[in-house]
């Protein structure tokens, strides 16, 4: 598409669909390794057969019946769960950092994962148990949904002045307060409690089942599809919440709707699974590096590239150190940081310009 | 057109700008002009619906200013401002794009309006350039660009030609002069009383938040009138060439 004249310069080669179509395909190797792979490790053709063979009704020999529950009790679920949570968390780190016109945002800066890691300590310390074994990510959700609204409801950006600076302070202030509750919690906890804790602190799929799978992933494709809808104001707000408003983008409104997704698809992902950090400040920022900020495609490459990463995480999670698991935040900074440091200093020497 | 009635803006006591009272007729080029903190910005951000007067009305085709959804004022003004920062990697074609992301028109002349507007503001050869590494004049000028795209009845430009060469500073004013020969009306904070005298149908004096002058270069531009205004010694010639006044300081 040439829309420039003589004195353009040429356009270079459109890298997209060739990573497009690298992504997809590392999309779908991960999620076949990452059925195929563990306890019982399976072929490619166990795993498809297994797959198809819950829609027919032809007999199953007693390997091919272990085969079908391994796949469908055990992995696939929790596979859809790595995808869902990596989509939700990488999209939502994209939709802040375009909302706070700040690389380093991620999907914790309303106060998200914070809160919810609070409503996690409270029921577990406070041995609360409304909801018998929901009642954890119940108070989670609960609890991590209502911070965001409380930081919103404080700071009221948009009726004066301030707007995003404000939320952010008051997003410090609250943290701040919540931090310390959840540190005296803490510190009442017994032993036991304090495993659960730290465990649940480092995040593991390992609750994940269908009745999570069916909770979660409907959320995460309404968010993320008005995510994707919001795309065109998102670029906009990079010019500053003055000029976009001149330029037709009601700031506040946009401003709330995003926050309100925010809130809904990471207290979704982490009051089931616990904090799994550095995916939604990374995946959005890597991809930023070699597609570029317009949102239209960095919603979708991140969402793509958030899926790949946790189920990577998870598949080394569950395969590293079996029978027991390692947590997959441990995983993720490990593998993700090298990455992101070459990364960073690869775009260095191309010349380009760190966003 | 733009109706300011009886506008005052007071912030912690202070009235920023006090009664101020003009009219810009469409087809026109306004130059807003008055010494720093005179409320220049401050008279142009009201009209832009960034701001609200204390006391007072702005029509913007004669309908009040804050009657507007944020969405349709975009289709009525587009905005200049100071100061202009991108965040984030985006290229100089993507912003001036951002001028069309909301406007009400068919999208299939975006192209071309992008074109055209690159081409008259000579940033055509850095269109895949990343904007956050040009330079101030060059910045100044894709956002003029994006002012073009956007293409709106009325159009405000805040200092427009601060950070420009001295080519530069000539082609936007005529840019500016063209959009309102079409039929826009155009209101520009400027500095440089040469640029004014050169192109604006009229000129409105600002002094201390008051109108001091509002009539056309001939009229506003008066030695005794700018020396009491900016307190500085000057002289009043003819331009050989376009016949505009020109203010030289002494």
């Amino acid at each position: 598409m040439s829309i420039a004249g003589i004195n353009a310069p040429a356009r270079p080669v459109d890298r997209i669909p060739l990573l497009a179509a690298v992504v997809t395909l590392c999309l779908a190797a991960t999620f076949f390794a990452s059925v195929a792979i563990g306890a019982v490790s399976l072929s490619l053709g166990d795993v498809l057969y297994a797959i198809v063979s819950r829609f027919s009704s032809a007999p199953l020999t007693p390997d091919q019946a272990l085969n079908e529950a391994v796949v469908w009790d055990l992995r696939l679920a929790r596979v859809l769960t790595a995808m869902i949570v990596g989509a939700s968390l990488a999209t939502c780190g994209a939709a802040m950092q375009g909302l706070f016109g700040n690389p380093l945002a991620d999907p914790g800066i309303v106060g998200v994962s914070s809160g919810a890691s609070l409503g996690a300590i409270m029921v577990v310390v406070l041995q609360i148990s409304t909801f018998g074994m929901w009642t954890l990510p119940i108070g989670a959700f609960l609890a991590g949904t209502g911070t965001t609204f409380i930081i919103y409801a404080l700071a009221r950006p948009g009726q004066e002045g301030g707007d995003n600076s404000k939320l952010l302070l008051v997003g410090i202030a609250v943290n701040a307060i919540g931090g310390a509750l959840a540190g005296y919690l803490t510190y009442l906890a017994t032993m036991e409690q304090l495993q659960s804790l730290t465990f649940w602190s480092m995040g593991s799929l390992s609750s994940a089942r269908w009745i999570t799978v069916s909770i979660s992933a409907p959320l995460a494709i309404v968010g993320i599809g008005l995510l994707y809808h919001w795309s065109r104001p998102l670029d906009l707000l990079a010019l500053g919440e003055r000029q976009a408003r001149h330029l037709g983008v009601d700031v506040t409104i946009l401003r709330r709707k995003l926050i309100f997704v925010t809130a809904l698809l990471v207290a979704a992902a982490v009051s089931f699974n616990g904090t799994i950090g550095f995916v939604g400040l990374v995946i959005p920022h890597l991809f930023r590096l070699m597609i570029g900020p317009a949102h239209r495609l960095l919603i979708p490459f991140s969402a793509a590239g958030g899926a790949l990463l946790v189920m990577l995480a998870d598949l080394a999670a569950r395969t590293l150190d079996p029978p027991s698991e390692v947590p997959i935040g441990v995983i993720m900074g490990s593998l993700g940081g090298p990455f992101f440091l070459w990364m960073i200093y690869r775009s260095r020497k191309f010349g380009i310009a760190q966003t | 057109m733009i109706t300011v009635d009886d506008v005052t803006v007071t912030i912690e006591g202070r009235n920023l700008l006090e009664n101020v009272s003009t009219v810009c007729l469409p087809g026109t080029l306004t130059a807003l002009v008055g010494p720093n903190g005179a409320g220049k910005s401050t008279l142009l951000s009201v009209i832009a619906g960034d701001r609200k007067g204390s006391r007072g009305s702005v029509a913007l085709a004669s309908h009040d200013v804050t009657s507007y959804s944020v969405r349709d004022l975009a289709q009525t003004r587009s905005v200049f401002p100071q100061g202009s920062v991108i965040r984030f990697g985006y290229s100089v074609e993507e912003v001036v794009a951002m001028g069309r992301a909301f406007r009400d028109l068919p999208p299939d002349d975006d192209k071309r309006a992008v074109h055209d507007a690159m081409l008259a503001s000579e940033i055509d050869h850095m269109a895949l350039r990343n904007a956050q590494t040009l330079s101030g004049g060059e910045q100044a000028r894709t956002t003029f660009a994006r002012v073009v795209v956007q293409a709106t009845p009325i159009v405000l430009l805040d200092e427009p030609t601060a950070a420009l060469d001295l080519r530069h500073q000539e082609k936007v004013l005529a840019a500016a002069r063209d959009m309102a020969q079409a039929g826009a009306t155009v209101v520009a904070v400027l500095h440089d009383l040469n640029l004014a005298a050169a192109y604006a149908d009229k000129i409105v004096l600002l002094e201390n938040g008051k109108v001091a002058a509002d009539g056309t270069p001939w009229e506003v531009l008066r030695q005794d009138l700018i020396e009491t205004v900016y307190r500085q010694n000057v002289r009043i010639l003819e331009h050989p060439v376009r016949g505009c006044p020109v203010v030289l300081t002494t």
